[in-house]
């Protein structure tokens, strides 16, 4: 056992994995303990994790994966349209499919670095994008997104002479996947997401990796050809976000467009970034603090606000309401956008660096690795 | 001691675990209806009733769902015995009371759609899930009313569509819990094309420029299979993505293509835009084939003519329903509206509204929030009073049925929400069609899904 | 078929006119500055809401209502008394009238202090930052800068109705030889295609024949040894920045009456204008405007029918398709020059 983990990665994942699965019981005080929230907790998760396997481990800042998310929904929405409803062969499915997608998308896209190669990412995602929306409708179905109906052909459930009632949803081995049954089946996968990325990064492809990102000059000086690595991670992170976007599909049996959107890809690198990039459990942890925010503080009205601060005296609470209430409600990306620029200036490693500085200032050490970070401009 | 930390950790995961597919048990087969027959996604317990509201608050809708937005907290209000009662007094039959639904106080949750599909049924999802909403409503783009009557079938929650004018919502993509009072593209050719032939004459060419969607698709198939039969040619017919936002490479080839009327399936800020680039372009004041270039927008609200100006005097067009009809159900509404927000209500907020009380109604006549006793009384109901004339839910798609509005862009308005003038109400009978033409299947009512 | 082309083609250039003045901008930023700047997009956007700010301003009116009077549906009767109209009467209609042209005048101030508050502030930190944290930096910007705007104005678009002497089409066609009403095109599309060819030849002018510009330019090709001569470059290229970011507020001021700016007017023009860039090469001004007009021309083309009869969807791809085929032809881009952002 030791020899196959290290014993704080073992208590890492041990950790996570009761963080994990007790969710509904914690996060129920905080409002958030309800399947859909849960599920795009564990989802969402998956997907920054993925993405810190590229961008927190070699660097290659890619600003297009939510189309590899929209392929892997897609792949498993006809999975289950074509095939059968149950989830396994369209997760398998959804996941090769993406695979693919991206060893091409990266074959090209890694003869570029720098911000060529992120230019190079959003360009072929806008295109996947585009297309999805226009003349690839009878595949994607446009704006309206593609859904399952009675009448799908589902060959092998009807070879096994199953049928339903009712409109379709995906299974697992006939118990259907809606629910808290559908957060314990991602929750599942993140478990594993995050076991194979922490096997990852503690691999010599890992170091190779990480090695990558602090000086891609030298390695090729001293003969390493860096491409096969960078591309092994592009394809290993791609097929994560088709994994993100085939349980999408599962808990939630539509794939629309939208999720391929370049905003989207955005909103996964804040989410990598928020939480620290580079590490494992920060991208996780970003990814759950802004789904979280999008459901609660967009859900905060006028109202809410009022009883929230009517300890205040009058006249100066309706104020304090007034302004609050443009960092909440619609205004919450206001307030998302607010602390992603004060951590990129302040924090560029993100929570976990947020945390490694408090420890650090509780084991009244001085803050380890945080000067490199902190460039003085030129004057 | 690792161990046995883990240890319990695990157990109480199995347990909570198993609780959640026991209470999850969405299983429909599982239960027999009988036994369960009132328990059901989110059954009201309390003594408030939650409803969904599904607006777009951004994106290429917007302008419609902050109307909606009103019209729903004014007929939550109606409901609940609050203010002038609306049209409350004015519907036929009626088993409204004015305090609440089945004497619950009705409370309501929102969320902004986007104009999206995806985010339609990701807010909806939460809606149900966490906020507990008996029926879900709203929505301005039929591709938001599609995706979300799939969810609701997959729920079992009513879904009461907002601004949807796609064939297929009630056609190819019906379902047994979605219901439409908004009219359809298929109607909207039936009502315009014996104005347009009157106007314009059967000898003419026509270019479309048509939002690529459900929507779009079915409004410019329709309509070209209306002027078709008037003996008019199609030149062309082009997609545009939504949300283009600069229309002007699709309209250039316009200019010297031989047509001479351009037909905007576009609605919404799409259209505004579309609209005021033709007129930029000088489409309006153009000649081509001998005769003056006309420009027609099948589906016009209020409030893209409010947007477009003056760019929209003289242009036909069709709507669901206007504030300026004189029966008792449209004046109560305008003057019910006009005194809350200081504007006369859009077609969207009217069908919003009108949607709101149906459902209070059907429940209240059922005795039940319980989904498939709900269905059951507003399939086939027919009812008066809602400015439509004498309207039929239809049973087999669960379409309205009812009277269609040929509308014009006003030359002289007197204010800047007289921009419409009503040419023709065209009856009933006339907009009737066989509800099989479209397809599609409604599926079963029961068993009713649980959701988790 | 000559006219058809003929009108493709200008079409092409005007939007053109638009990607290729966002292209500048954004382009004397990362010459100058080395900055790769995601918020030039929201620069564009707040141009354009400058010409929202100045229109609300002149139409401001006063409300009085008239308790003895209903509207038609209800509400008692408002009467509405515009300020501007009632002050400086005729002058003030034709203010209002103009209110887009004249909003530039505001907007160049607002711009320029926006722009160095901005350098000043926030950019100047991340000079020596990787480009990777510049983009996540001013994208945040751009962000909050969205979001401000959006809790101000509202989610919707707002119309900048364009002077009612410049409405219509113009009789291209006669004006060359053609018979009338052939060849007809947007009078305002052309004067925006008009102003941006001034401005883009101001701001080479600028370079080119000021001693401000000839040590820009100088700063470009090699900054330290020009701070090392004892010229503060870091002031100049604060302007820089300041002037970047006028040149994009007026571009977004111009485009009003094309398009009604929302809020989200900045990220969509955002990814296009860097698309521009890279074909054009990262830090050559020459090139991004030639490229601006290059992928504005291709994708009024592409959206004829008769092309996207043999290659469907191509409208909808175009722009990136040629991207992707430069950077990985080559990525110094149509004039880039040799060695920068090379690897």
């Amino acid at each position: 056992m030791t020899n196959f983990m290290s014993r704080n990665d073992l208590l890492l994942l041990v950790g996570f994995t009761a963080v994990v699965l007790t969710m509904p019981i914690w996060l129920t005080p905080f409002g958030a303990g309800y399947p859909d929230l849960l599920q795009r907790f564990m989802i969402f998760g998956i997907f920054a994790v993925g993405f810190n396997i590229l961008f927190g481990l070699t660097g290659y800042l890619s600003f297009g994966h939510a189309a590899f998310f929209g392929v892997g929904s897609y792949a498993a929405v006809w999975s289950f349209k074509l095939l059968t409803l149950d989830a396994i062969p369209a997760m398998i499915f959804a996941v090769l499919i993406s695979g693919l997608f991206a060893l091409i998308i990266g074959f090209l896209s890694l003869r570029r670095s720098g911000i060529y190669f992120s230019i190079l990412t959003l360009a072929f995602a806008q295109m996947s994008y585009n297309l999805a929306y226009s003349v690839l409708t009878p595949i994607t179905n446009g704006e309206t997104g593609l859904q399952l109906t009675l009448s799908d052909p589902r060959v092998l459930d009807a070879a096994i002479g199953q049928s339903f009632v009712g409109q379709p949803v995906p299974t697992l081995l006939g118990q259907q996947l809606g629910g808290y049954a559908g957060f314990y089946f991602c929750a599942g996968f993140l478990i594993l997401s995050f076991f194979f990325a922490q096997r990852v990064a503690g691999s010599p492809f890992g170091m190779m990796l990480k090695s990558i990102k602090s000086n891609q000059t030298r390695m090729q000086f001293t003969g390493f050809n860096t491409r096969p690595y960078a591309l092994s991670a592009f394809v290993i992170s791609g097929m994560y976000a088709g994994l993100a976007g085939a349980l999408l599909a599962v808990t939630d049996p539509l794939a629309g467009a939208e999720r391929m959107q370049w905003t989207a890809s955005g909103e996964v690198v804040l989410m990598t970034i928020l939480g620290g990039v580079g590490t494992l459990v920060g991208p996780v942890i970003g990814a759950w603090i802004i789904k979280y925010f999008e459901n609660i503080l967009s859900a905060l009205n006028d109202n809410i606000l009022t009883q929230f601060w009517s300890f205040l005296p009058e006249g100066f609470a309706e104020i304090v309401v007034k302004v609050t209430s443009k960092f909440v409600g619609d205004g919450w990306h206001l307030t998302l956008g607010l602390v992603f620029v004060i951590i990129v200036i302040f924090l560029p490693g993100g929570i976990m660096e947020g945390v490694r500085r408090i420890a650090a200032v509780a084991r009244r050490s001085g803050p380890p690795g945080a000067k490199s970070h902190q460039h003085q401009p030129a004057e | 001691m690792k161990l046995l930390k883990s240890g319990m950790s695990r157990r109480r995961v199995l347990q909570t675990g198993m609780a959640g597919i026991i209470g999850s048990g969405v299983a429909p087969m599982m239960f027999t209806k009988g036994a369960w027959a009132q328990e059901f996604c989110n059954n009201p317990t309390g003594d408030t009733v939650t409803l969904g509201l599904n607006l777009p608050l951004t994106g290429a809708y917007a302008e419609e769902g902050a109307d909606e937005q009103k019209a729903y907290e004014l007929a939550i209000a109606h409901l609940n015995g609050e203010g002038d009662g609306g049209l409350i007094n004015v519907l036929t039959p009626s088993a409204l009371k004015g305090n609440g639904i089945l004497g619950k106080k009705v409370g309501f949750v929102t969320s902004d759609s986007q104009t999206k599909s995806d985010v339609a049924r990701a807010g909806a999802t939460r809606m149900i899930e966490r906020d507990g909403a008996i029926m879900i409503t709203g929505g301005s783009s039929s591709g938001e009313a599609i995706a979300v009557q799939g969810l609701c079938q997959e729920m079992g929650v009513i879904f009461m569509a907002g601004l949807t004018h796609s064939n297929d919502t009630t056609g190819k993509d019906k379902r047994r819990y979605g219901f439409r009072h908004f009219f359809n593209a298929y109607q909207s050719g039936t009502a315009l094309g014996p104005v347009l032939s009157e106007a314009y004459g059967t000898d003419r060419r026509a270019y479309h420029l048509t939002a690529d969607y459900t929507w779009g698709w079915t409004q410019e198939e329709s309509i070209k299979n209306t002027t078709e039969g008037l003996g008019w040619d199609t030149v062309e017919a082009v997609r545009t993505p939504l949300g283009a936002g600069d229309f002007s490479q699709f309209l250039t080839p316009v200019l010297n293509s031989g047509a001479d009327v351009l037909i905007l399936n576009h609605y919404g800020n799409d259209m505004v835009n579309s609209l005021t680039q033709a007129v930029q372009f000088g489409m309006r004041d153009r000649q081509a084939n001998g005769k003056d270039f006309q420009i027609v927008v099948p589906l016009f609200s209020e409030l893209m003519a409010k947007g477009a100006g003056e760019n929209i005097k003289g242009i036909y067009g069709t709507s669901n329903w206007h504030w300026n009809l004189q029966d008792p159900g449209s004046i109560a509404f305008t003057k019910s509206f006009g005194a809350a927000y200081g504007s006369p209500p859009s077609q969207a907020a009217h069908t919003c509204y009108v949607q709101t009380l149906l459902y209070a109604d059907a429940v209240e006549r059922a005795g039940t929030f319980y989904p498939p006793e709900v269905i059951k009384a507003l399939e086939g109901h027919e009812f008066d009073g809602m400015g439509n004339g004498r309207t039929l839910y239809r049973a087999e798609d669960h379409q309205c049925m009812k009277s269609v509005l040929v509308v014009q862009g006003n030359d002289a308005p007197t204010s800047e929400y007289d921009v419409l003038n009503v040419v023709q109400e065209v009856q009933r009978d006339t907009v009737d069609y066989d509800a099989s033409i479209f397809g599609g299947e409604l599926g079963p009512a029961e068993p009713a899904p649980v959701c988790a | 078929m000559f006219e058809v082309i003929f009108l493709q083609f200008l079409n092409g250039l005007d939007k053109g006119a638009a990607y290729a003045l966002i292209a500048l901008g954004l382009t004397l930023v990362f010459g100058t500055l080395g900055v790769v700047n995601f918020a030039h997009g929201a620069l564009f956007m707040l141009g354009a809401f400058c010409a929202v700010m100045f229109r609300q301003f002149l139409t401001l009116e006063t409300v009085t209502i008239d308790p003895t009077q209903t509207s038609p549906w209800g509400a008692p009767l408002e009467i509405r008394t515009p300020l501007v109209q009632a002050w400086f009467g005729d002058f003030g209609a034709v203010l209002v009238n103009y209110s887009v042209p004249f909003s530039i005048l505001i907007t160049i101030p607002i711009m320029l202090l926006v722009g160095i508050a901005l350098e000043r502030g926030i950019i100047k930190h991340f000079y020596k930052r990787p480009h990777a944290e510049q983009i996540l930096v001013t994208f945040g910007l751009a962000i909050v800068a969205q979001e401000v705007i959006k809790s101000i104005f509202g989610p919707n678009p707002i119309p900048q109705p364009m002077p009612t002497d410049l409405r219509g089409a113009a009789d291209i066609g006669s004006w060359i030889g053609f018979q009338a009403n052939v060849i007809t095109y947007p009078l305002w599309r052309l004067i925006y295609f008009l102003f941006s060819v001034i401005i883009i030849g101001g701001v080479f002018a600028f370079l080119q024949f000021t001693t401000f510009g000839m040590v820009v330019r100088a700063g470009m090709a090699d900054r330290e040894t020009v701070g090392l001569l004892g010229i503060n470059i870091d002031r100049r290229f604060t302007i820089m920045f300041g002037l970047a970011a006028v040149v994009a507020g007026m571009a977004g001021v111009m485009y009003t009456p094309l398009l009604p700016p929302n809020y989200h007017l900045g990220m969509d023009f955002l990814v296009l204008s860097f698309v521009v860039v890279v074909v054009g090469g990262m830090g050559s001004l020459p090139g991004a405007v030639a490229a601006g007009f290059l992928l504005g021309i291709l994708q009024s083309f592409a959206s004829m029918t008769q092309i996207k009869a043999i290659v469907p969807g191509i409208d909808q791809i175009i722009i990136y398709l040629v991207a992707v085929v430069i950077l990985l032809v080559r990525p110094r881009g149509l004039m880039g020059r040799r060695g920068v952002m090379e690897n």
